[in-house]
């Protein structure tokens, strides 16, 4: 039971999403550690840190590029918490994906609009569509199948299948999932 | 244990002629329309020789079966879906005199598994069904061994005829009516496979399994099924790509049933080849457990009735 009521708590979060906040530091030591404090201060798990040392702004400062995680509600607290530290953010919020995964559509898919198809799975399932592949041996206005790989947050998948599963009814194309779950 | 099988198909005639080896009798075997019928045994392989030349089992009335003296009835008649009869009838005459059951028939467990539980507890005789899910591989026992409440889902391959098919247009590049006509030559699809690809026959043993996990509530129609003749060759090339194939996967939880062609990793334990099943169970403190063999066949499904008489209570 211990471990439901975890699971909760992070559902009532509303999810954990992936970040990139581009900052600029001054040369000084010490200034990356301070620059950090407020994402962990503000709840925000670090995922990575590039430091582009060799690589200096306009302005004579260093570029830092910070990938982390954290619930939507609290990335603006994160953001704000670097401003008020005095750290220049260049750019904050151009999320990035944790995760990626795969369907395969089959049906009349060229006919009925692929490109409109593939709009509404960015636009509704608020994923990215990074690959397509498509495979109409009997022509394009035959039964064919494209297989699409999606990059999506973490911890999104079952919201993005409900998405490509109604876009799939709406056209009439059988969407094939893969089996998230167990160690399948 | 003297037992009375009714229904004379694979499963029937291959619990008769295996049940001596397992240290039972058998008093009666019977078809919808002839019986025999002995209560110091019948003679099995003279009733069978009769079957497979088109005769008579025997000289006797189906209905006189529940007159016999019998330990176990075992239900072998073939799978009906909603009322689940003739098949809950027979299991309900003989709780209601007290005797065990052991069920090869999916219906009456799918379909009316609440009545079934009320049946069995008013009675001194209990019901088992372990032949009805994967054939000979235990998978409703392990549940049972590992506690329903500590199974979160049970997710698997359990039609043989769906990924035999799936296999071959894999491995060959074909399509499905040209794989479909070769299974069906081949005999292991059935002249009318439908209930087969199109997911029903793993739905009711999906649904059977989410009995078990719920302790009841679910029938075929709280299932959501897909088949798998909607899949053109062309789409299991696109998942070789990614180093996935395409499998009909069901899943049961105590949330409820889904039936359908799913992508998964071709090197992965549920990407069984041909007709093999297997069933991951995933279970709360121990990780997935995984069972994978003959999920049909007349000796197969045999072997798990006879399991199942095994743990019945002595009467």
């Amino acid at each position: 039971m211990a471990d439901e009521s975890a699971e909760d708590e992070a559902e009532t979060d509303g999810g954990v999403r992936a970040y990139t906040v581009r900052l600029e530091l001054v040369d000084e030591p010490g200034e990356l550690l301070r620059a950090l404090a407020p994402v962990a201060d503000n709840g925000g798990n670090l995922l990575s840190i590039h430091h582009e040392r060799g690589n200096i702004t306009p302005r004579g400062h260093i570029p830092v590029e910070v990938d982390l995680e954290s619930p939507p509600e609290r990335f603006d607290e994160i953001v704000e918490g670097l401003r008020e530290a005095g750290v220049n953010v260049i750019q904050a919020g151009a999320e990035h994906y944790g995760e990626e995964l795969s369907v395969v559509l089959v049906g009349h898919i060229v006919e009925n609009d692929l490109s409109g198809t593939l709009s509404r799975i960015e636009d509704e399932a608020d994923a990215v569509v990074q690959d397509l592949s498509l495979a109409a041996p009997d022509g394009t206005d035959a039964t064919s199948s494209a297989r699409i790989r999606l990059a999506i947050d973490s911890g999104r998948s079952d919201q993005v299948f409900e998405v490509v599963r109604s876009i799939g009814a709406d056209k009439d194309l059988t969407v094939v999932e893969p089996l998230v779950g167990g160690d399948a | 244990m003297r037992l009375a099988i009714l229904g004379a198909g694979d499963v029937g005639r291959s619990v008769a002629d295996l049940a001596g080896e397992y240290g039972h009798d058998v008093v009666a075997l019977a078809d919808s329309s002839d019986a025999a019928i002995d209560p110091d045994g019948i003679d099995v392989d003279r009733a069978l020789e009769r079957k497979l030349g088109g005769d008579p089992l025997g000289p006797d009335d189906p209905a006189a079966v529940f007159e016999t003296a019998y330990d176990v009835l075992v239900e072998a008649t073939p799978t009906t879906l909603g009322d689940a009869e003739p098949g809950f009838t027979h299991v309900k005459r003989a709780l209601e005199t007290d005797h065990h059951v052991v069920l090869a028939n999916k219906g009456p467990v799918a379909e009316r598994y609440e009545e079934l539980r009320a049946l069995e507890a008013e009675s001194e005789g209990s019901i088992r069904f372990e032949a009805t899910v994967g054939g000979a591989i235990p998978v409703l026992s392990t549940v049972e061994d590992s506690t329903p409440q500590a199974v979160t889902a049970v997710r698997g391959v359990l039609n043989g005829t769906a990924n035999f098919i799936l296999t071959r247009m894999a491995a060959e590049g074909l399509d499905y009516e040209h794989v479909l006509a070769e299974a069906q030559d081949l005999g292991v699809a059935e002249a009318d496979p439908t209930f087969d690809v199109d997911g029903t026959d793993a739905a009711l043993k999906f649904v059977i399994l989410a009995n078990v996990l719920a302790d009841g509530g679910f029938s075929l129609e709280d299932a959501t099924v897909e088949g798998i003749q909607n899949i053109p060759g062309s789409a299991l090339d696109l998942a070789a790509e990614d180093g996935r194939t395409i499998r009909l996967i069901g899943e049961a939880s105590r949330e409820g049933i889904r039936v359908g062609p799913r992508l998964v990793p071709e090197n992965g334990a549920l990407a069984v080849t041909g007709t093999r099943n297997i069933v991951q169970i995933e279970t709360k403190h121990a990780g997935s457990l995984h069972n994978s063999g003959r999920g049909a066949g007349g000796p197969e499904t045999a072997t798990a009735v006879l399991s199942d008489v095994g743990r019945l209570p002595e009467r």
